[in-house]
This record gives structure tokens, sequence and C-alpha cells, in this order.
């Protein structure tokens, strides 16, 4: 059956109500029925949780072939806990049939391939999947279709019980004997735990591994004691180089500025740029940059960011210690500058991957959100983005919060170049739609600027500041000039991912990619 | 292929950025950062044993690269050199819009390029006259000879000078205040304006002093100078923005130029505007205003 944004989603993936994706809003005062854990009770005081071992918390817990893990993903690509893990589960148990429920999955967690290849991990869900696990999904080794969601859907579809964790494993920094953690104060700091919160909460037993121990209380405590039923203390969580970058830099590339600074110009022409607007942007060159180019802006029309957004990088953290930002409200960090200062700036907070962009709750952040500026691997004619999947059809990327950010703001803007090599970024299909069109609003690049035409009143904008400004299709004629009209992938029936939505409809199918022959 | 239109002699030469033709992905698109002219080096960005390999490079680019309304601009090897001629020939065979004649010294340096241009358009079927030729002044003796430099040819539409070469040659520096290349910088202008072409300063290197480079362009435009050579897309839009026209020079020179395109339908020579007495002397200047004022988005009517 053909959805809202024209993709074709096979009949056999629609039972137990899943419906094809609507349209923006669609589940708008529709009711949930949150699904709740069944959580042991420790009725009688312990002096501590902590156990000797991954295996022995596995135990304690009940771990068993057929359950789900969760995991987040804040120690990015330094990550060893989900390795340790399942190496514990899989090798030292012998459990089988495992489904891995991560808020993302990359490099880090290339091992995880051979388990989904020997047949041991049956089940991915996640935002984000890359390396060699992507390689094997995308070559239709893992037995049930990879589910894909946002990071806003991740948490609705918790609390709706679609997905359901048996046991939730939180890497952490620092934790206390009880399993008070926090993303600060160890040796491998992450500083903001967003995205472990729902996972706890949700989660029938939940295990703490950190690699340190600080003394109870561990306050202000990003997942708390009550819900975490053992704490493993291990040499080490993680390689803290790949977890935060020193301080990420604002790119020097002349491409990358000169797009921010048309990103920034675009963003001043709105009448969304006021007193206190809030502002999301990315950590990749041109949105970074951007940051730089609105500060100029601000200060010739003498206002102030009122609040700020998403995973938080230094630039950013510089803003709020200038006063030129009021709070900063934090799900991911992503350099030491923000780690060091979340929690501990005056105004600088921690939030839920919940409240920050579940679809279904009554208040996440997204909704108030005045700009978002977000990159693309591509974007077609009809605005819509694939973040996901490459050129060659393999899951090699991470929806994040961009759906949630495109949906909630009131502009989102893409900035990205027209090509990437060979590769032609504007281009009139994208493999994958990971953001529907309708939820896209400008799309910067270096070749021009191009305004959704649903956005009567932003092109109106553009105008009355003299920002010129051209068709999405005549970027996509030439983007096909410079690097030539791309060959259509070949995909065999067999799906290996699907895309959801972040209301939970199915937004797109990833099939399995024929291989190339040449 | 793509045709380049043929080359005005005198269109708006603001900036003009260089950059190694040997480097693809430098050159594939270098138009998007809105440059009035870009001038492909084949000369001291090139190593010596590369010269072929970036003549190569060049005529690729010119003959498969829109570069749309950009002036295209090429920087050939000095006459002292075993490369000239075959970088004439590249750059005639591919369509380049002018030449820059590096440490160019006299009349007759201009006339030798000029010849072995007029040779090429025979050669490769262009029409003779379309390539424009520039020079650039690096020494004392190019500056002594600045004027019969200037007006050797037709082709000329500029001169510019290179500021390493000459500072060496005058053991000066680079300083806050310009005082090391104020002479020369005089000299060079007084001799363009006196031949009619246009003149453009050296670039200015150090890209981390925002304000030493803002400085001096500001006194490139106070002393006269058409333009800039630039080494990097980021020095183009302060360059722009400098070089604009106050919005009342717009507002004055729109009136002027109406007034007097009205006045002299009506067989009137003098006349005058809120006051001030106008006549033809004033136009050039006030078209020039306006010209600029619509390059740089000040200025949408139809008078230019």
């Amino acid at each position: 059956m053909k959805n809202a944004v024209g993709r074709d989603i096979p009949e056999y993936l629609l039972r137990d109500g899943r419906e094809v994706y609507q349209g923006k809003n669609y589940m708008d005062g529709k009711y949930l029925q949150k699904a709740a854990p069944r959580t042991r009770r420790y009725e009688k005081p312990q002096e501590s949780k902590i156990v000797d071992s991954i295996v022995d918390a596995l135990r304690q817990v009940g771990a068993r072939s057929g359950m789900t893990f969760s995991f987040h993903h804040h120690l990015r690509n330094g990550d060893f806990v989900v390795n340790m893990v399942m190496q514990a589960a899989i090798e030292e148990l012998g459990l089988d049939d495992i489904t891995i429920a991560a808020t993302s999955l990359g490099e880090a967690h290339d091992p995880v391939a051979q388990y989904i290849e020997d047949g041991k991990v049956v089940g991915i869900q996640t935002s984000g999947i890359r390396g060699k696990i992507g390689e094997v999904v995308s070559a239709g080794k893992l037995q049930t279709p990879a589910i894909i969601r946002s990071h806003g859907g991740r948490p609705r579809a918790i609390e709706a019980g679609e997905v359901h964790i048996d046991i939730a494993v939180v890497a952490a920094p620092t934790s206390d004997c009880v399993g008070n953690c926090r993303g600060i104060g160890g040796k491998s700091n992450c500083g903001s735990l967003g995205y472990a919160m729902t996972d706890a909460k949700y989660a029938d037993h939940v295990i703490v591994v950190t690699d340190c121990l600080v003394d109870f209380p561990n306050m202000p405590a990003s997942v708390e004691a009550i819900d975490v039923d053992a704490v493993v203390v291990v040499d080490s969580i993680g390689n803290p180089k790949k977890i935060a970058s020193a301080a990420a830099r604002i790119s020097q590339n002349p491409r990358d500025l000169m797009m921010a600074e048309n990103v920034a110009k675009v963003i001043a022409s709105t009448p969304y740029f006021k007193e206190g607007f809030s502002f999301q942007t990315g950590v990749g060159g041109p949105s970074l940059a951007a940051n730089l180019f609105l500060e100029k802006y601000m200060d010739e029309r003498g206002i102030k960011m009122g609040w700020a957004i998403g995973g938080i990088c230094g630039p950013m953290v510089e803003m709020l210690k200038k006063g030129k930002v009021g709070k900063v409200i934090d799900v991911q960090d992503f350099d030491l500058d923000a780690v060091n200062s979340i929690n501990q700036t005056p105004n600088h907070f921690e939030m839920s991957a919940s409240q920050y962009a579940n679809p279904a709750n009554k208040g996440a952040f997204v909704n108030k959100l005045d700009f978002v500026v977000l990159a693309a691997l591509e974007i077609d004619t009809g605005f819509n983005v694939n973040v996901l999947t490459g050129s060659d059809g393999v899951l090699r990327g991470a929806p994040g919060g961009h759906p949630d950010t495109a949906a909630g703001s009131k502009c989102c803007i893409i900035v990205t170049p027209l090509v990437r090599g060979r590769m032609a970024t504007v281009c009139k299909n994208v493999v994958t739609v990971t953001t529907p069109g309708a939820c896209v609003d400008v799309l910067v690049t270096d070749y021009g600027i191009a305004v959704n035409p649903l956005r009567p009143d932003l092109i109106k904008c553009l105008d009355d500041a003299g920002i010129p400004h051209v068709s999405i299709e005549s970027l996509q004629e030439k983007a096909y000039s410079l690097v030539g009209t791309p060959d259509d992938l070949e995909w065999e029936d067999k799906v290996v991912a699907v895309l959801e939505a972040r209301d939970g409809t199915i937004l797109d199918v990833v099939r399995k990619i024929k291989p190339l022959k040449l | 292929m793509i045709p380049r239109p043929k080359p005005e002699r005198f269109r708006l030469r603001r900036t003009m950025m260089f950059m190694n033709a040997q480097k693809p992905g430098l050159i594939k698109d270098a138009y998007i950062y809105g440059v009035d002219s870009i001038m492909l080096d084949l000369e001291d960005a090139v190593a010596e044993n590369q010269k072929d390999a970036a003549r190569f490079s060049l005529y690729h680019a010119l003959k498969t690269i829109d570069y749309g309304d950009t002036e295209v601009i090429v920087r050939i090897n000095g006459l002292d050199t075993p490369h000239w001629q075959e970088d004439i020939r590249v750059c005639v065979a591919g369509g380049a819009d002018g030449i820059r004649i590096a440490k160019c010294e006299s009349a007759q340096d201009v006339l030798t390029v000029e010849k072995a241009v007029e040779e090429a358009e025979k050669e490769f079927g262009v029409e003779i006259g379309r390539t424009l030729l520039m020079a650039a002044l690096e020494s004392p003796k190019g500056i002594l000879n600045a004027y019969e430099i200037c007006a050797a040819s037709p082709r000329m539409f500029g001169v510019a000078i290179s500021g390493g070469d000459f500072r060496k040659c005058m053991q000066t520096k680079p300083t806050p205040s310009g005082i090391d290349m104020l002479t020369a910088r005089g000299m060079m202008l007084i001799a363009a304006r006196a031949a009619g072409i246009q003149c453009f300063d050296t670039v200015f290197t150090d890209l981390d002093d925002t304000e030493g480079f803002l400085n001096e362009v500001r006194q490139n435009k106070e002393m006269g100078f058409d333009g800039k050579s630039l080494i990097n897309p980021k020095q183009i839009r302060p360059v722009h923005e400098i070089f604009a026209p106050t919005e009342k020079e717009v507002i004055q020179a729109e009136a002027w130029v109406r007034a007097f395109r009205e006045a002299a339908a009506q067989g009137i020579g003098v006349f005058t505007v809120n006051g001030k007495m106008v006549d033809v002397a004033f136009i050039p200047g006030a078209e020039r205003t306006l010209k600029l004022a619509k390059a740089c988005g000040m200025y949408e009517g139809d008078l230019v």
C-alpha cells in the first residue's frame, strides 16, 4: 500500500493495527495506553547492589533467550558496553534469539554483526545503524527486519509497549553502589544521559555498568537507583577519545561557511527571528558554523536566543556563558566543552529523549522549536530527506532527531552541499524517506537556496529580504549536470528494515540490495 | 563544451580570486562564491614539473565548466620561462576571457604576449581580439613603465600590482598603513587612469588578520582601485561590502542619470538636480555607481 510519501509498503507488514504513514500530525488527539513494566520489589534494605560481573548481573535479573536488551548510545563510537554484555549473554550464558533495542549502533559495535550472522541476535531496533551491523542487515542476514525509529519515536514505542524492554543496560560514567548514575565525574564522561532515561523507567530490569564508582548518593542522578536492579563495576566502559571530541571546532572550509552564512540569512529573514527565539543545530560543518553567523545577526538586531536544544557542543555552551542564549536543554553532548558544562553552568539542563522529541507525549521540546538546522545525505525534489541509507542502498546512517525536529519546528532548514564527490545530494528520489518533505521548509546548498512551495510565507520572507532562491528541481538538474544521472538501485523483494515514522506508522522500508555486478 | 560569451573589456571587477589551475576540487565550481573574476594560476602555484598537468586541468575546466557570469582569467608564466607560449595556446584554445601577464616590465612585454595571443587565436579559429590582457607589475621597472604598459594594447583592460615580488625588490615588508607600497600604488593608479584602464591591488595573505585586511581594502577604495586580488573565498564578501556605494550615493546617481537623459532629450546640456549643477562630466561616474549598486543588490532600476 502506498503511503503519504508515495512509498509502497508491503501488506504483510500491516498487521496488528499497524498503518502506513498518513501525514504529519495524523495521530493528534488519539489516546495512548502506556505499558507498565513488571519490576522486582526490593523491600529489604540493601547496602549495595554491586555484583561481581556482567554475567552475575544477567543471572540475577533472570536473563534468558528471547529477551530484548536495551542500550543507550551516549558513549558513541567509544562504547564498550554493548559488546561486553552481548558477549556475556551469548558466549558465557549461551543465550540466543536476542533482540537489541539500542538508541543507536555504530562501528564500535561491529562484533555484534557476527552474532547476527550466527543467528544469535535476531532483532535490531535502533535509531542509528552503521558499520558492519548495517552491512549484514542490508545483506538480509538478520532474521527479522530491523526497526528504525527516530529519537522521539523510540520513547513513544517504548511507552506504548510496542517494544518491551526486558533488560536495560545503562553504561554510566559514574554510579554509586545502588545505581544512581550520572554522565559526568568519571573517566569516560559523556554528559547528558538523556537517551537512557525512558529505558530505565520502562524496562523490567535495569543493570548499571560503570567504570567509576562514587560515593552514595551520586546526585543529581540522570538514572535513579529506584529503577536499578544491579550495578557492575568494570575496568572501562568506553574509549574517552571516541566518546566526545576535544572541542567541536567551527569549520574553516569556505564552502561550509558560505552555506552557514546563508542559513543565518534565511533565519534572520523570518518573523520567528525575534527576542527569545528557539534553535537547534547539528554538529556538521555548515550546521555548526551557522551559530557563528546567527550570533552576528542577533547582535545587529539586539536580540537574544531564548533557548536551544539538541545534541549540544562547545559553541552553544559559549553562547550560554556569554548570555546570548537563556537556557540550553540537552539530550546529548558532542564535545568535552558541553560534557563539562551540563548541570554545572547555570541554565544548562539535561532532558530525556521523550521530553526532547516524543510525538505522543504532552509537551516535547521540539514542538516549541522555532528553527532547526539539519544535514542530509540526500534530499529529493519533494523535499523528502534521507539520512539512513547510502547511495548504494546500504544502511549507514541515523534518523536521530531529524524527523522529530523537522516536524515540530516552525522552520526546518536543511543545509548540504549539492554534490558529494560523484553523488548528487539533491536528487529526484531519495533512496529512503526518513523525514517527509512536508516537514522540511528550506534547503540551503552551495549552489543556491530552495524553499518548499508548501511555505509561501517563507518564500515571501526571502523575497522581502532580497535573498535569491531557486526551485529545488533546478538544483537537482544542476547536480545531475555536474555528476551525471545516477542509475536506479536494484533491490530484492526481502525487506531488511522497516523505517517507522515518529508516530509509529510505516514511513518506508529498506529492501535487500542486489549485489553490485560490474 | 561550454561556449563563453565574448569578454567585456570593461566590466565590474571588484574581486579577482586566485586559484591553482591544477586543483580540480577548487576550480570546478569557483563561481559559487560570487566573485567577479577568477584567476586560474599556471604560474607560482604550480610546481615546475607540473606545468603540463596544470595546463591539461585548465583546458578541461575551461571546456567543461559553466562559469556563468564569472570572468575567467589565467595567470600565465613569465616571459623569461619556457612555459608562456604553451600557456597562451591553452588559454586561447580553451576560451579564457583574459590573460594576466606576470612580471610585466615594458610595453614590449605586452606586445610580445599580444602577438602570441593573436597567433593562437588564428590557430584555434578564435575571433581575433577576443582574448583580453592585463598586466601584473611586480618590479620597480614595471612601475616606472606603468603608463606605456597600460597603453600598449587595445586588449588591455587592467593592471595590477603584485606585492610579494615588489616588496622584495624594494626591501620593504607589508605595513598596516600601506606606506611601503603607497608610491607604487599611486603611480600605477595614475598610469591606469591616464590610459583609461582598470587598476587592481595585490593580495592580502594573512587570513587571520581580518582587521588588517579590511583596513587595506578601505584604503584601496579611497585610493581609487577598481578591485582587489584575493586568495580565499571568505575575503570576497568584505570587499564587495566595502566597495559598495552608500544608499545616498545611489539615490544621487540615479537622479543625475535620469535628469541627464531627460535634459539631453530636450537638447539641454547643463541642468540642476536638487540645487546642484550637473553636466555630462558627472554622468560616467554616476553610471558606474549605479552598475556597482546593481551588482551589490542595491539598485534594481533599468538605467544601467
